[in-house]
């Protein structure tokens, strides 16, 4: 068994669990927080993706002990408080979800596609930075236009600040 | 419209859930004593179980049991069967073969269930899976329909001598002879419609738990259908009687048809439930859901369109062998034939139709339903071979489309289907109007100066959704009727619920039935709750699939409203002293037209159920309920153009620019339905561009089995899309609408192939049209 | 995934005492394909040693003509550094291009190299760039190093350290991803010095990386896309699947190798 300790969302949690539990089964099962999901086995559709140490990673593929001593980050967390971020908030208004289940992954990795292009972004980088996470309901389209719009969003505040 | 009514773009009232992580699918619940389960699968595509031995396995770590198919036996848990009966042209019953949840003698493909394993741990679970040793004596596999029928194929079931479970036909087959025999050119294609998986994000899940105290059974699942799943479980496999059984469908992650059907899965988990006394949790992984998802399509086809001098169509004669898998999953029977056959006269007057259709088994997963089932398949032979036509004639794809055009509605098809409206042309020229169809030989040229290969290539689909008139779909042997139910509930202060049997697992429903209700009575959406997808709150429904929700689903709801608003009128008018025929309800009250006398919409609610002022002899209370059964099918259509650049070195195909322009009738959410043609598209440019289902014809392995080897659709292989509507009103359901859910998966392949075999000036390709297989079309 | 023992190591020689010490240890660094290989139950070590807090495994350095790059430095930190993209964008290109953005956060150089995946990139840029791996025991020359399918001239107990070549003159790479896995169904990366050419094929090669010879001749005489018009390679020895034939495969090695040498001259 592995004893794990990290902070999740903010708050410094620990456990002890079999040394081959994922970062993913480890956030749903032992935290509660099953916004991330598993949609494959092959490290592929990223509907698990989280932050880990501030950058997108798929907890399908890593342990949980792996990522102990980390600050991990995942869906549950991103919003601030009643205010949702602005990749969530673009993701509403421009129908960017469906099913919902690809949705946590797609944003958690949207948001960091958005951290490291802070020139901004445009289609085609978008639909190419999008290669790890799978979506079956929207073919995309509203998924790429949301993108865009929360990158316009959030270079406008950073300018601002 | 409203700014939240029948009409308005309103954002979706379920996203919140979905965006923060709140969303609740099977996986993410839990129940105090909940196990968890593996289930040990047959490696062999054919083989016969000599024997299973559960010891070892029985005494790993964290094991409970491990169940096989002898025990299911004897509990009495019947085997899984189709619903719907088909009769080949010689009148006999189509030719179903047993299915047992749990395979007991004989394994028919790789993934057959044959044990299930209950551990305190997933990990457990499967490590004890490992251990139950099953001696199997391998036998010959056959993956491919037109082989299984072949004299010396391998045979799968006895109650189907060679393979053969139907052969069918639809039409006048003299008459389609003698159109042939006097046409002045006929087109004659092999067409293969590749197979596919259908890889909804969510992998199917149940959790069953039997609950000694009342004797009674809850089973969550990945449902499109919980009603259908409940009824089924009930009445076929005597899992438990319906008042003791109800099945959840909570949050689900995309279906796309797949999640229609009750697999072994839930039914065993709630049997082992019983069994172990622990509920019981499966959730498939991605492997497991390549495996045993139902797969859609597979067919092979044979077509001869007939042209008199004028280049009118005047006959096509099909022949089409369907491949069914290992077993005849639920709806399977109906798939190649009433959902397939009965669309071949396209969107155009073809006076003599015949087509002839065999099932067949084969040593691999069941094939079912598959967004659009047999509705792409139609349209993919109908539109690849006029697109070929054409160019046999030397006349433009689209010239011949509008000589063949049928204009007068109804129009009754030789095939069944009698469309209700519809406006080819409209849809036809806005698609080329979008598409700049007349700029595009320019375009071409100037790709050829940049070394690349332009084509471009349209496609005419017509489908028939609305799925449908009960008495109509029971003459041709559904086994249930298909209508749907609705229940509103309007509470004491005011805000309503309603209960629909639709189930939404991506459409939208919160929103768009929401949308409906403000419509009528102008109250917020926020003030209206959608409650689906649970037996025990909803009475009885028949689900989401066919495009079905928005033509019959809301109807019923319309219905309903129509009753509620009836009463809520009397009660008014008698609180405003009024005639009840002078009341309106709008903006969230009731009015006396052309007066300033209203009573808010609260106030009616209440009065209902205070009942201190009811008219003389009005039972208190304001809810109702109604069932709608379509009185035909609905008839969506559209044109659909798409050009592409290929790169002659690679065969890798750029789709430039896809025009989709369709018509659904009336619309309630415009931003929802462009999302469910988004969503249609790329499933459909997956079949025809990425997605081939592979098994290994000597072995029967599953050669895709995960996404290493099985091309999904990924954001950079999709273009942004362009689409519009072109709206004629149905006429058969009360609001008009005609359902939008599968046109993209329907309409768009013929579009990509016509555009991509334009572009390489080879007409011979087969789908998926993978680099490999363009680059050696232009050798 | 079958149990097994995680243990974080600190330093290299900690490392190697863990897997001396383990019944059946494997190192494990972003764990990108180890940890799915174990998820599917093909690999099952009972020690897992992870190698990702060491910090003498990190780092990129270019001094002169020369690069070496520690063998824990991600794709994502290669795909990014600022220095090597002077020197060899080539190399920064190639990384930017494995897995996707989630996996080259996690997965690294040395992982990647150990592993030898035929159809991972970096087998043919260390091939192309004639490097040399650096282990916890020696210096082995790539053309050494890579011995056929996940096959390396690696020990058990051995860890890969470093990668260092020197910068050649041109460099480019070209792939053709598989439709489905994104892996490479060929990637060509070629190097041009003033003496030679290399030209390494990943993706295709029955046996893994490999160099294709009659395309180095052709572009050791003229380094220009147009010395290849109407070349030629073998089908034979390279892998058929049901995504390429062997065909299709020789096909797609001749126009990569022409793209990696646009790639490069531009």
């Amino acid at each position: 068994m592995a004893d794990v300790t990290m902070t999740v969302n903010g708050r410094k949690i620990s456990g002890t669990v079999e040394d081959r539990t994922l970062l993913v089964h480890f956030l749903r099962e032992n935290e509660g927080l099953t916004g991330t999901h598993v949609g494959c086995d092959t490290s592929q559709c990223g509907a698990c993706v989280v932050h880990v140490d501030g950058m997108a990673v798929k907890s399908c593929t890593m342990l949980a002990a792996q990522a102990s001593g980390s600050e991990v980050l995942t869906i549950e967390g991103l919003a601030d408080g009643a205010e949702l971020h602005p990749v969530q908030a673009a993701f509403k208004e421009h129908h960017g979800l469906q099913c919902g289940f690809c949705t946590p992954g797609m944003i958690m990795a949207a948001a960091d596609m958005i951290r490291r292009h802070p020139e901004g972004l445009d289609e085609k980088t978008v639909r190419a930075e999008l290669e790890g996470n799978i979506c079956r309901c929207t073919g995309y389209h509203n998924i790429v236009k949301a993108i865009l719009a929360a990158s316009e969003a959030m270079g406008g505040k950073a300018k601002a600040a | 419209m409203g700014i939240e009514g029948i009409g308005a773009r309103v954002a979706r009232k379920e996203d919140k859930r979905f965006i923060t992580g709140l969303g609740r699918y099977v996986d993410d619940m839990t129940v105090p004593g909940m196990k968890h389960a593996a289930f040990v699968r047959s490696p062999h595509a054919h083989a016969n179980i000599r024997s299973i031995n559960v010891d070892a396995a029985s005494d790993m770590p964290g094991v409970i049991g491990v169940l096989t198919g002898r025990e299911l036996q004897a509990d009495g848990i019947g085997n899984l069967i189709c619903g719907w009966m088909v009769h080949s042209k010689d009148g006999s019953p189509m030719k179903m073969g047993a299915w047992s949840a749990l395979a007991t003698e004989k394994v028919r493909y790789v993934g057959d269930a044959v044990a299930i394993v209950v551990a305190d741990t997933k990990g457990q679970a499967r490590d004890a899976a490992e251990a139950v040793e099953i001696d199997y004596e391998e036998l010959p596999a056959i993956t491919d329909a037109v082989k299984a029928l072949d004299e010396n194929a391998p045979q799968l079931h006895p109650e189907a001598e060679g393979n053969l479970i139907y052969d069918w036909e639809i039409g006048d087959s003299a008459a389609t002879d003698s159109a042939l025999a006097d046409a002045a050119h006929v087109t004659r294609m092999k067409i293969v419609n590749n197979r596919l998986i259908p890889n909804a994000m969510e992998p199917r899940a149940a959790l069953g738990h039997y609950d000694k105290a009342e004797d009674h059974y809850t089973c969550w699942t990945t449902s499109q259908n919980p009603h259908v799943a409940r009824l089924v479980m009930s009445a076929f496999y005597n899992v438990a009687p319906e008042n003791k059984l109800r099945v959840i469908a909570p949050d689900v992650g995309g279906g796309f048809g797949s999640k229609i059907f009750i697999y072994p899965e839930e039914i065993v988990c709630l049997w082992a439930s019983k069994r172990t006394g622990v509920p019981v949790k499966w959730v498939a992984d991605r492997t497991e859901s390549f495996l045993t998802d139902a797969h859609g399509r597979d067919h092979v086809t044979e077509v001869q369109m007939a042209f008199g001098a004028d280049n009118r169509i005047t006959g096509l004669k099909v022949d089409t062998i369907a491949n069914f898998g290992a077993y005849m999953s639920l709806f399977s029977s109906s798939v190649p034939t009433y959902l397939y056959a009965t669309l071949l006269s396209g969107q155009y007057d073809i006076p003599a139709i015949h087509a002839n259709v065999r099932g067949v088994y084969t040593n691999t997963a069941p094939v079912d339903a598959y967004r659009g089932a047999g509705r792409p398949e139609a349209t993919y032979v109908v539109e690849r071979t006029v697109e070929t036509a054409a160019r046999e004639l030397g006349i433009s794809p689209a010239e011949l489309r509008r000589k063949n055009f049928i204009r007068e509605f109804p129009h009754q098809t030789p095939v069944i289907m009698n469309y209700d409206a519809g406006d080819y042309d409209a849809s036809l020229e806005a698609a080329m109007r979008e598409a700049d169809y007349d700029g595009f030989a320019a375009r071409r040229a100037e790709a050829e100066k940049r070394g690349r290969k332009r084509g471009i290539g349209m496609s005419c689909y017509i489908e028939a959704c609305g799925i449908a008139p009960s008495a109509a779909v029971g003459s041709l042997g559904a086994g249930v009727g298909l209508w749907e139910s609705a229940e509103v509930r309007v509470n004491a202060a005011g805000t309503i619920e309603v209960l629909t049997g639709s189930h939404s697992h991506g459409q939208g429903h919160e929103t768009t039935f929401s949308q409906l209700v403000a419509h009528r009575f102008g109250v917020p959406i926020e003030q209206v709750s959608i409650v689906h997808g649970d037996t025990d709150k909803v009475q009885m429904g028949m689900g989401t699939y066919g495009s079905r929700s928005g033509a019959v689903g809301m109807s019923a709801i319309a219905k309903a409203l129509d009753k509620v608003e009836a009463k809520a009128k009397k009660i008014a008018a008698h609180l405003l002293e009024a005639d009840e025929s002078d009341i309106v309800i709008e903006n969230g009250e009731a009015k006396v037209a052309g007066t300033d006398k209203t009573v808010p919409w609260f106030q009616v609610a209440l009065a209902a159920y205070t009942a201190h002022n009811l008219p003389e002899g009005m039972e208190p209370g304001l809810k109702e309920g109604a069932f709608y059964d379509p009185t035909n099918f609905t008839f969506p259509a559209g044109c659909y153009i798409c050009e592409v650049e290929v790169d002659p070195e690679t065969g890798h195909t750029d789709i430039v620019q896809f025009v989709a322009a369709d018509d659904f009738g009336n619309i309630v959410n415009p931003m929802i339905v462009e999302g469910q043609v988004h969503g249609g598209l790329a499933q459909g440019i997956g079949q025809a561009l990425l997605e081939g289902c592979h098994y290994d014809p000597a072995t029967g392995q599953l050669i895709t089995a995960s996404y290493m080897d099985y091309t999904m659709p990924r954001a950079a292989d999709l273009p942004s899309f362009r689409v519009s509507t072109t709206n004629t009103p149905c006429p058969g359901n009360p609001l008009g609408i005609k359902g939008c859910g599968e046109a993209g998966a329907i309409g768009s392949p013929p579009a990509l192939i016509n555009a991509i075999t334009d572009a390489i000036g080879n007409n011979d390709l087969t789908m998926p049209a993978t680099p490999q297989r363009v680059w050696a079309a232009m050798q | 995934m079958y149990n097994t023992t995680y243990r974080r190591a600190s330093s290299i020689d900690e490392a190697v005492k863990l897997l001396s010490d383990a019944e059946d240890g494997k190192f494990v660094a972003g764990g990108q394909t180890l940890i799915p290989t174990m998820k599917a139950r093909l690999a099952a070590p009972s020690d897992l040693i992870d190698l990702r807090h060491i910090a003498d495994l990190k780092g990129v350095t270019v001094a002169g003509d020369r690069v070496k790059i520690g063998a824990g430095t991600t794709h994502a930190e290669v795909a990014s550094n600022a220095a090597l993209a002077k020197a060899c964008p080539a190399l920064c290109h190639m990384a930017s291009h494995i897995g996707d953005p989630h996996v080259r956060h996690m997965g690294t150089l040395g992982g990647s190299v150990a592993n030898n995946d035929p159809a991972a990139d970096y087998p043919a840029a260390l091939l192309a760039l004639s490097a040399t791996v650096h282990t916890s025991k020696r210096e082995i020359p790539a053309d050494d190093f890579f011995t056929g399918l996940f096959e390396t001239a690696l020990a058990e107990d051995e860890i890969v350290t470093a990668v260092s070549f020197s910068l050649p003159e041109k460099a480019g790479y070209a792939k053709f991803p598989n439709p489905a896995s994104r892996y490479a169904l060929t990637g060509v990366f070629v190097a041009k010095r003033p003496d030679s050419v290399r030209v390494a094929v990943t993706g295709a090669g029955e046996e893994g990386v490999f160099r294709a010879g009659e395309l180095e001749t052709a572009l050791a005489s003229s380094f220009d896309a147009a010395a290849l018009d109407g070349a030629k390679v073998s089908a034979d020895k390279l892998m058929s699947d049901i995504h390429a034939s062997a065909e299709y495969r020789a096909n797609l090695v001749v126009v990569m190798a022409k793209r990696a040498v646009q790639a490069a001259l531009a």
